[in-house]
């Protein structure tokens, strides 16, 4: 079985964001960059069945230099290759023509990303790709087994789960439970050194959405503390100032 | 030309979300001089689908063939790309959901639309096309021109303000539509469906009534549903208690689960991690219990008790009660 896995390189989820440049850039100045947490996921996942089916396992990036300690990092983790479109990722449109592009040229039975990337949050990279390549695509997938060319999937839907069996090949956006994240070990970190990061540059895409002024949330007025000794008066606040009941 | 906008359906009925798509949409289109246009697709009574005239459709496009009774985000989305080219739309509009994400990205690839995901507020059109969403979890908003011939928008709950009462009464004309299936779509078969029986979903309900690891364990969580009773609110839990299997996986709230966006959200024994947060920091107004009075979650919050969850809540029951 191929495998893709497409990691995107974001802050850390932890970061506090600024903007510089009059708010038309992201303050990278002191932020961790980590792979996606949902990628994670489904790069541990990927992994798992590599290893499962005997087959093999290409970690996809489409962005700068700056990403390949992550790119090492899935290299690591059980990734056997890797391939970097070398590019500022623009918009998810953009983003998921790359990712066609790579997977047309090498016929891959899955093709694993997280739901969605923590930094735009759009969650819609693997449905375009789905479409793009003709193949069905189904997200948030929180269990996933793969035996005789099929797929059984496990995922969450508007209050409650469903489970499908699905042919491949498929495009999965993956979210815990999938797997336990994995952490490299000394052998991973070692080996990945050697293993190969094909850099190619992107195919030309119309410019669909451009990203023009970034701001913050107004700040948030102060906590308005209640006594616990007076706490049924909290309600009629709820209702006479706050106006939501 | 038309502004489309796509409902989802529950008991064959149109979503509150869904709702707020079609005022969303009918502003869009007043500002375009379109008319808008909606598409449902599943089972519905037509009088359930009329309703959206009343938040400006003109008209409903009703595909209810059988094959599409089970949502199927595939061939939903070719529906939904046939229908904006039967009606000439250059804009759809879907509500932010595990669906409409799914949908708009499928119509997005098929129609070589710019998509725009968790939309905040109505665009700007004025020569250029400009929309803002959030981004990094909550914590920011970008302003974003869409340049596509075709535009693609999913909205977030809440981003426009409707009063049910101020809501005129005008039937929408409703329509069949009989889109071209393909076998391509339904290549999956459904082993299983799992839906909570709870009368309230987290992403509809106005408001919802919490818990953390602060409840101690599945055995006292009666006090909190007997609040969200009294309220008529909908239960959800953070990401260790579903975890501990204290209560079901789909009632987890936050970045790895389900976000929420009600008017008012109570935190009880929660204590605001940047992940729990990441799923309500939508919400209109935050409510925090905590015995903890250096817990996160009190910056974010709008009110505050510091105390025991099993002392206060039975107060906040009663004062409800008598509302
Ligand atoms: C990648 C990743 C993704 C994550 N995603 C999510 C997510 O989606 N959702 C989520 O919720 N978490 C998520 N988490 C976990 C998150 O970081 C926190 O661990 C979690 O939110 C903590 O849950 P809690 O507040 O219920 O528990 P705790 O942190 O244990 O807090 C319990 C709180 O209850 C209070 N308390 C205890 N007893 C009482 C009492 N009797 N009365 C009043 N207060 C009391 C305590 O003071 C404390 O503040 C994620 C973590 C990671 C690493």
């Amino acid at each position: 079985m191929k495998i893709l896995v497409c990691i995107s390189n974001v802050p850390d989820t932890t970061a506090k964001i600024t903007f510089t440049d009059n708010d038309t850039r992201l303050n990278k100045n002191g932020i961790q960059y980590i792979i996606g947490p949902y990628d994670d996921y489904a790069l541990a996942r990927g992994v798992e069945l590599k290893e499962q089916s005997g087959g093999t396992l290409t970690v996809l990036h489409v962005g700068e230099a700056d990403a390949d300690p992550q790119i090492r990092k899935a290299l690591a983790i059980g990734a056997d290759d890797a391939i970097r479109v070398n590019a500022d990722p623009l918009d998810s449109y953009f983003v998921a023509v790359q990712i066609a592009d790579v997977a047309k040229q090498n016929n891959y039975d899955l093709i694993l990303m997280g739901r969605e990337s923590i930094d735009y949050n759009s969650g819609v990279v693997h449905g375009l790709v789905g479409e793009m390549l003709g193949i069905a695509s189904y997200s948030p997938v929180m269990k996933l087994d793969i035996a005789d060319g099929s797929a059984t999937i496990s995922r969450e839907i508007d209050g409650g789960k469903e489970v499908l069996k699905a042919p491949l090949p498929l495009v999965l956006g993956c979210q815990e439970p999938i797997a336990e994240w994995k952490i490299p070990n000394m052998r991973g970190i070692m080996t990945a050194r050697t293993k190969p990061l094909t850099v190619v540059e992107p195919v030309s895409v119309d410019e669909m959405t451009v990203p023009e002024k970034y701001f913050l949330p107004a700040p948030k007025g102060a906590c308005k503390m209640i006594p616990a000794s007076e706490a049924g008066t909290l309600i009629r606040l709820l209702q006479t100032e706050a106006k939501v009941l | 030309m038309s502004v489309l906008i796509y409902v989802e359906l529950d008991n064959g009925s149109i979503k509150k979300t869904s709702l707020e798509a079609v005022a969303y949409g009918a502003k869009v289109a007043e500002k375009t001089g379109d008319k808008a246009v909606v598409l449902a697709i599943g089972k519905a009574d037509a009088s359930a689908l009329e309703i959206a005239g009343n938040y400006g459709a003109v008209k409903v496009l009703h595909a209810s063939d059988e094959k599409l009774s089970h949502e199927n985000s595939l061939a939903y989305a070719d529906a939904l790309a046939q229908a904006a080219g039967q009606e000439g739309s250059k804009i759809i509009i879907l509500s932010k959901s595990g669906l409409g994400d799914a949908m708009a990205a499928r119509a997005a690839a098929k129609l070589k639309a710019g998509v725009v995901s968790g939309v905040t507020a109505l665009p700007e059109i004025n020569g250029s096309f400009k929309v803002t969403r959030g981004i990094f979890t909550g914590k920011a908003f970008a302003t974003t021109e869409l340049k596509s011939d075709v535009k693609i928008l999913v909205i977030k709950k809440n981003v426009i303000e409707i009063n049910e009462d101020d809501v005129a009464f005008a039937n929408a004309v409703v329509e069949t539509f009989s889109p071209q299936l393909r076998d391509a779509d339904f290549k999956a078969s459904v082993v299983n469906v799992e839906k909570a029986n709870s009368e309230l979903s987290l992403t509809e309900a106005q408001i919802i009534v919490s818990g953390g690891r602060g409840m101690k364990g599945p055995e006292h969580w009666q006090p909190l549903v007997d609040l969200a009773h009294a309220l008529g609110a909908a239960t959800g839990c953070s990401k260790p208690v579903s975890d501990l299997d204290w209560r079901p996986h789909h009632e987890h709230i936050g970045q790895t689960g389900i976000k929420v966006a009600p008017n008012l959200y109570i935190a009880c024994g929660i204590s605001g991690a940047i992940q729990h947060l990441a799923g309500v920091n939508g919400s209109k107004c935050i409510v925090v219990i905590n015995k903890d009075p250096e817990a996160p979650f009190f910056k974010a919050a709008d009110y505050g008790i510091v105390g025991d969850v099993f002392e206060i809540l039975p107060k906040l029951t009663e004062a409800a009660k008598n509302l």
